[in-house]
């Protein structure tokens, strides 16, 4: 599978951040940030400048998810280039500020990678969300870790969407990384969850340093989870959900969901049915925080993507 | 007591059943939702033998998903705070807790409803549970033998905190008669469909068995396992930022309810330390890592377990209620 020939040569990753508290109630990422701010000898490797962040310290001091906006949709265009001033919200100031001290996105200047860690309520075991189907780098790294954690599972959710993707915090770096664990309720720290995170950047961080001093990755193979269609609660005509997630379906993330399986089921009982195509993966099912941006889960499509051989330059 | 002692207690016509006490924790809310929808059909028929009142509690806390605005409304329910100086610029649901005593009480009188049932969620994995005042409220211990043997598939307990009628605080001391009915694992602000409805089955069979009491029916006694609340348990925290230092350990993590026993496994530290039980007496731990009681230095809580004797009941005919109307009016509580 090795191609010596096609060898991506790629500049070294020497700094990189690992972001908590993006969203203030999601509680693994903001303890093990404010772990290493404390004692930083874990996330240490030759070569690499690992800083941890607290993204959003008001949002984390209210363990609320965000104080004014989501800070985790926030990293705009039109946000990052407003004047600054205080009547911005406040997640758009810190926007800017992550900007300044991380990017600008976009820039040479930026961060090699940013690991940005948050819990979800769904069932979604491990995951790791890449934000491009061409970013070698990342690639690379996940199947780095995907084969480090086995026979554990780590999936790979591609939110390269036009329309469904999103102005990450992790995006003002070359190489974003999104770590997702779950399930865990907002405000709650569950020790499983907690080491589960851990470990992956531990592979993550081990990765780097192996890339760094001189390691060349041969070319593989990645399975990933594109992210496909937003699907919305259905609703009444003044907006209010009218039907929860099927209990078929509740934590069945990953799981094919097949024309004709059920998918809602009304609050007297009736079962609402998926009407698609044909099979899709759904993921993020009931999230807490997507209530409120209409969506009960998102369908994804397998796909196999092909990552050439990459070698520090 | 003897088992075949039948104890006959007042009729309950009015009951109300309360959600969105906290305004995240869904299931209550979107049930007290569906019961209002159905009650505004049902206005024009007398609902006898039963009236329900369906109570939507913190409006504001609901409508933000927040489990409250300023501050906790299932602590606003002590005499002294509904009888409290009234001010302008009292929190939010100081204001709301002298209303909802205005509507179900007043606390203590012979006006309050018959019936509170409190709607609540906890991220704990708890199964259905009844949270009382009294180990000895017949009328609430009937409901709950009711609701195990009508949904036996639901794992469910009865949990009594030893709390006077003087310093209970919560929503459900409001009416002659009350307690919460609290569901779990459920994370806040999210509604799952299987604890939804756990949730409307339990409302359901609670409200057939007031009507069937309220008819007439004698309900034979028994014994029901009661859990009493001992002590809390808070995390291990820092000494300067008050951060937890530790979480719930994984073996107790979701062990609601089994037995704990000293030495077991409760905390581990982030350095990976396990930390230990060091009571004497094995309890039985719930509202294990309960998201909203990191705040209130509570971890989880311990329980004793014991087995209380239940008479049989039916409700008071007219004759024996006229007879005992008598000696009621002499001892009213204000």
């Amino acid at each position: 599978m090795s191609s010596y020939n096609n060898t991506a040569r790629l500049t070294e990753a020497r700094r990189v951040a690992i972001f908590g508290g993006t969203h203030g109630n999601e509680m693994s990422g903001v303890t093990l940030v404010n772990l290493w701010m404390k004692n930083s000898d874990e996330i240490q490797r030759k070569g690499v400048e690992a800083k941890p962040f607290i993204t959003n310290p008001k949002a984390v001091e209210k363990c609320t998810r965000y104080v004014d906006t989501d800070l985790n949709r926030a990293f705009t265009p039109e946000n990052l280039s407003a004047p600054a001033g205080d009547e911005l919200p406040y997640e758009v100031q810190r926007a800017q500020e992550i900007n300044k001290e991380f990017g600008p996105k976009g820039s040479p200047e930026a961060y090699d990678v940013i690991f940005d860690l948050h819990n979800t309520t769904s069932n979604m075991g491990c995951t790791l969300i890449l934000e491009s189907s061409k970013d070698l780098f990342n690639l690379q790294m996940m199947n780095y870790i995907k084969k480090a954690i086995a026979p554990a599972s780590c999936l790979v959710l591609l939110n390269e969407h036009p329309l469904l993707k999103y102005s990450t915090s992790r995006s003002v770096a070359k190489h974003p990384v999104g770590l997702e664990v779950g399930p865990q309720p907002q405000g709650v720290l569950r020790s499983n969850i907690f080491e589960a995170m851990r470990v992956i950047l531990k592979h993550a961080l081990d990765f780097i340093e192996l890339f760094n001093e001189g390691m060349e990755f041969p070319s593989c193979t990645v399975e990933v989870f594109r992210v496909s269609e937003r699907i919305d609660y259905p609703r009444d005509a003044n907006g209010n959900i009218i039907a929860m997630v099927h209990p078929n379906l509740q934590d069945c993330d990953w799981e094919p969901l097949n024309p004709g399986d059920p998918m809602f089921q009304t609050f007297d009982g009736k079962t609402i049915h998926y009407q698609g195509s044909g099979t899709v993966y759904p993921t993020f099912i009931n999230e807490a925080a997507y209530y409120e941006k209409q969506q009960a889960f998102v369908t994804t499509r397998r796909e196999t993507l092909v990552a050439s051989a990459i070698r520090k330059a | 007591m003897e088992v075949d002692e039948l104890m006959c207690l007042p009729r309950l016509p009015r009951v109300a059943v309360c959600g969105g006490t906290h305004g995240n924790e869904l299931s209550g809310v979107y049930l007290v939702r569906e019961l209002l929808k159905v009650e505004k059909k049902a206005v024009e028929e007398e609902e006898e033998p039963v009236s329900v009142m369906i109570v939507l509690s913190n409006p504001r806390a609901t409508q933000q998903c927040h489990r409250y605005v300023d501050t906790d409304l299932n602590r606003c329910f002590t005499h002294a705070t509904l009888n409290g100086p009234i001010s302008d610029t009292d929190p939010y649901e100081i204001i709301r807790s002298r209303e909802l005593n205005a509507l179900l009480g007043p606390k203590g009188s012979r006006q309050a409803v018959d019936l509170v049932c409190d709607l609540h969620n906890t991220t704990a994995n708890m199964g259905m549970c009844f949270i009382t005042y009294s180990d000895c409220d017949w009328i609430c211990l009937h409901i709950f033998r009711h609701l195990q043997k009508e949904i036996p598939d639901i794992p469910m307990r009865f949990i009594h905190f030893d709390v006077s009628n003087k310093e209970s605080y919560s929503l459900d001391s409001v009416g002659k008669h009350g307690f919460a009915m609290e569901i779990g694992p459920q994370p806040h602000g999210v509604v799952r469909s299987n604890i939804y409805t756990a949730m409307k089955g339990g409302v359901q069979h609670m409200l057939d068995w007031v009507r069937l009491f309220n008819s007439g029916a004698i309900f034979r006694g028994g014994f029901v396992d009661v859990f009493t609340m001992v002590k809390h348990i808070d995390y291990p925290r820092d000494s300067v930022t008050h951060n937890i230092t530790a979480a719930i350990h994984p073996h107790l993590q979701d062990r609601d309810f089994c037995l704990l026993h000293p030495d077991d496994p409760l905390f581990q530290t982030f350095s990976g330390e396990t930390l230990r039980y060091k009571g004497k007496e094995p309890l039985y731990p719930f509202f294990i890592n309960e998201c909203a009681y990191y705040e209130k230095g509570i971890a989880l809580s311990l329980a004793r377990k014991r087995r209380v004797m239940i008479p049989s009941i039916r409700v008071e005919t007219e004759q024996e209620q006229q007879a005992n109307h008598q000696q009621y009016s002499s001892e009213d509580e204000n």
